[in-house]
């Protein structure tokens, strides 16, 4: 399956979109490439920052977007990061094209990803979508909980600094909170999900945090073997997002709609590795970098390499 | 001066008090006693707005759909209002509540973040509501900023706009500017909602209609969150002796506050220490009864949790940062 030319040990990836996620994540894959090779950075506005950034750094840039991508059969990756409306287009054509598309828009045309949690599964998918950023950081601790005890109903409150959400965020708000409180539910294992999204302008940027509550179906709760879980699970995902950090877990009982029931509150903040964008967007970082991580793994897969760390 | 509309949010904003436990027997209770005073919108949800009740905010004790049902159900001329926060509550939530008989909108975001309610106007517009926009925290903002954020509430098709002093912390001439900013640049309506805890609900509220505002806010006893809201009754009577009654019946008002609102208050909001801290501090009005659960359970005084949450320039709907920064000031006390 390799390609004449290819680097040998490496798969040629592409990013669509060169706007500030696109160029978060290019120099992400250029600064750890592991089994990627970053062929082509395809956007539309000769004008992008992105792209004259992209050809700084010599790598092959093109203002013909999707075109530029379907015409190097070399490029065996692709990550969409354009718009939820674009996207829906770019999907159909990759797949016929016949390459994986990872998408960071809303548009949800393949299996939602969380890669600690379910990547494996969907290795041989031609489309994965990476949810929100808020689900990002925070089904991977309600997966964490589940795993242990199983959850009833589980809510997440996202704040993101008012600078860091895109007008794409900002025109689609009832759909961040519909497509993260699927995702606690799909992927997370709650029976029921809840998510709020609150913009904070304060000067200087607050950093992205999430408060996770998860409420369990039982009336007892393991708590040792809940924290355990969720540590184990936040080392797991600082292995590719270094700024999540967690508080140690509060165990609480509250009136909830299934009577006093244990609450189990997770507070968790994401710092931003800032390689291209500002540390407080955390929100941005870890979609970016759950991006690389799905991008390589997938790179693994296609050369046939088991089990290794990205 | 002209006399103003007043919306009675006794049923919502006073949810807070409530903790979100309001039954039908009590809506339709005070919905009649409204209805029958003259106050021609009265607004019912879970106090963060539809789609409020959770962990974070507290549940609902009674369906705010069923609430709503109910209050529409006994009103005969008054209608019937529902919050709406982007980011909390979205277009089903109020589908479903114009389906329960809403027929008034009021949509609210940080005051600083309009343009996250531009899908939930249109959608409000396109539903036949009377859409109200809601500037919260507006005290964190000068005046112009707060213009630029109700001109795009207008493009979006807002019929009026709210200054909302969420914290309680304006005074008379801050509520006055920023309302005589909005009046001048809006061709739509402006309102102003007032929280008691600095002791000016009442006197920022007649600063707003003085700078022109054409709706204010009021709640029975005063009942809402944190020191609680302009008494809809004191408003009454005030603007009845100014000559600017706009048709409400003063002693019905007074007998609703006394007979039907003051039992079922499960304390009377008044500025005491931890309210007067939140005006003081500048932060969101529904922290109190968060914050002082959380300063119980961690030995600390609810105080400097506000006071710190102000210093992190917390907003709207932030509840959950109470427990992140009581844990903070725990572990910054046991440090040696």
């Amino acid at each position: 399956m390799i390609q004449p030319g290819a680097n040998l040990g490496k798969v040629k990836v592409a990013i669509l979109g060169s706007g500030n996620i696109g160029t978060d994540l290019m120099y992400k894959i250029l600064r750890d490439p592991g089994h990627m090779e970053l062929a082509l950075v395809a956007g539309i506005d000769p004008q992008s920052e992105g792209l004259s950034r992209a050809k700084s750094l010599g790598i092959q840039t093109s203002t013909e977007g999707i075109e530029a991508i379907l015409a190097d059969p070399s490029i065996r990756i692709v990550f969409d990061a354009t718009s939820a409306k674009a996207h829906i287009r770019h999907a159909g054509m990759l797949r016929e094209a016949g390459r994986i598309a990872i998408d960071l828009t809303p548009a949800a045309q393949g299996p939602y990803v969380v890669p600690p949690v379910n990547l494996g599964k969907h290795l041989d998918e031609p489309n994965v979508n990476l949810i929100t950023c808020g689900g990002q950081a925070t089904i991977p601790l309600v997966y964490a909980v589940s795993r242990v005890v199983p959850v009833r109903y589980a809510e997440i409150v996202s704040t993101v600094a008012s600078v860091s959400a895109g007008p794409g965020t900002r025109q689609n708000i009832d759909e961040f909170t519909f497509t993260t409180a699927k995702g606690l539910e799909v992927i997370g294992g709650a029976q029921q999900g809840k998510a709020l999204v609150l913009l904070n302008p304060a000067e200087p940027p607050v950093l992205m945090r999430n408060t996770i509550y998860a409420v369990p179906e039982s009336d007892e709760v393991d708590e040792e073997a809940v924290q355990a879980s969720v540590e184990r699970m936040a080392l797991e995902v600082r292995r590719y997002v270094p700024g999540y950090r967690l508080k140690p877990v509060v165990f609480d009982r509250r009136q909830t709609p299934w009577g006093t029931k244990p609450v189990i509150t997770m507070l968790l903040e994401v710092e931003g590795a800032g390689d291209f964008l500002p540390t407080y967007s955390g929100n941005l970082d870890i979609m970016t970098a759950s991006a690389r991580r799905v991008g390589e793994l997938f790179a693994q897969h296609l050369l046939g390499i088991r089990g290794m760390i990205a | 001066m002209k006399a103003p509309r007043i919306t009675d949010t006794t049923l919502r904003d006073g949810s807070h008090a409530l903790q979100h436990q309001y039954t039908r027997e009590q809506v339709r209770a005070v919905v009649q006693a409204l209805d029958q005073a003259g106050v021609p919108v009265i607004e019912v949800t879970h106090g963060d707005g539809l789609g409020g009740s959770s962990v974070q905010y507290g549940f609902s004790r009674t369906s705010e759909l069923d609430l709503i049902a109910e209050a529409a159900e006994t009103a005969q001329k008054a209608k019937i209002a529902a919050l709406l926060v982007p980011g909390i509550g979205t277009r089903k939530d109020l589908k479903a509540a114009v389906d329960r008989g809403l027929k008034v909108v009021r949509i609210a975001t940080q005051c600083t973040e309009a343009d996250i309610s531009q899908q939930h106007f249109a959608m409000a517009k396109e539903m036949g509501l009377e859409a109200v926009g809601f500037l919260m925290m507006a005290h964190m903002r000068p005046p112009a900023a707060l213009v630029e954020q109700a001109l795009l509430m207008q493009s979006y098709g807002a019929d009026c706009v709210y200054v909302v002093d969420s914290a309680g912390a304006m005074l008379p001439q801050d509520a006055y500017a920023r309302v005589k900013a909005l009046n001048e640049a809006l061709e739509i309506h402006v309102g102003f909602h007032a929280h008691n805890n600095l002791g000016l609900a009442v006197g920022n509220t007649l600063a707003a209609l003085e700078a022109g505002a054409d709706q204010v806010d009021g709640c029975l006893r005063g009942l809402g969150a944190g020191a609680g809201n302009a008494p809809t009754e004191v408003l009454a009577a005030v603007l009845d002796r100014m000559g600017l009654n706009p048709g409400l019946d003063v002693f019905k008002l007074m007998d609703a506050a006394e007979y039907v609102v003051a039992p079922l208050m499960p304390y009377q909001p008044i500025p005491d220490r931890d309210a007067l801290t939140i005006g003081y501090a500048g932060v969101y009005s529904t922290f109190l009864l968060h914050a002082k659960r959380a300063a119980e359970q961690f030995g600390l005084d609810p105080r400097e949790i506000l006071v710190e949450l102000g210093r992190r320039q917390a907003v709207a709907g932030q509840e959950d940062w109470i427990l992140d920064v009581a844990l903070d000031l725990v572990r910054q006390r046991e440090r040696p």
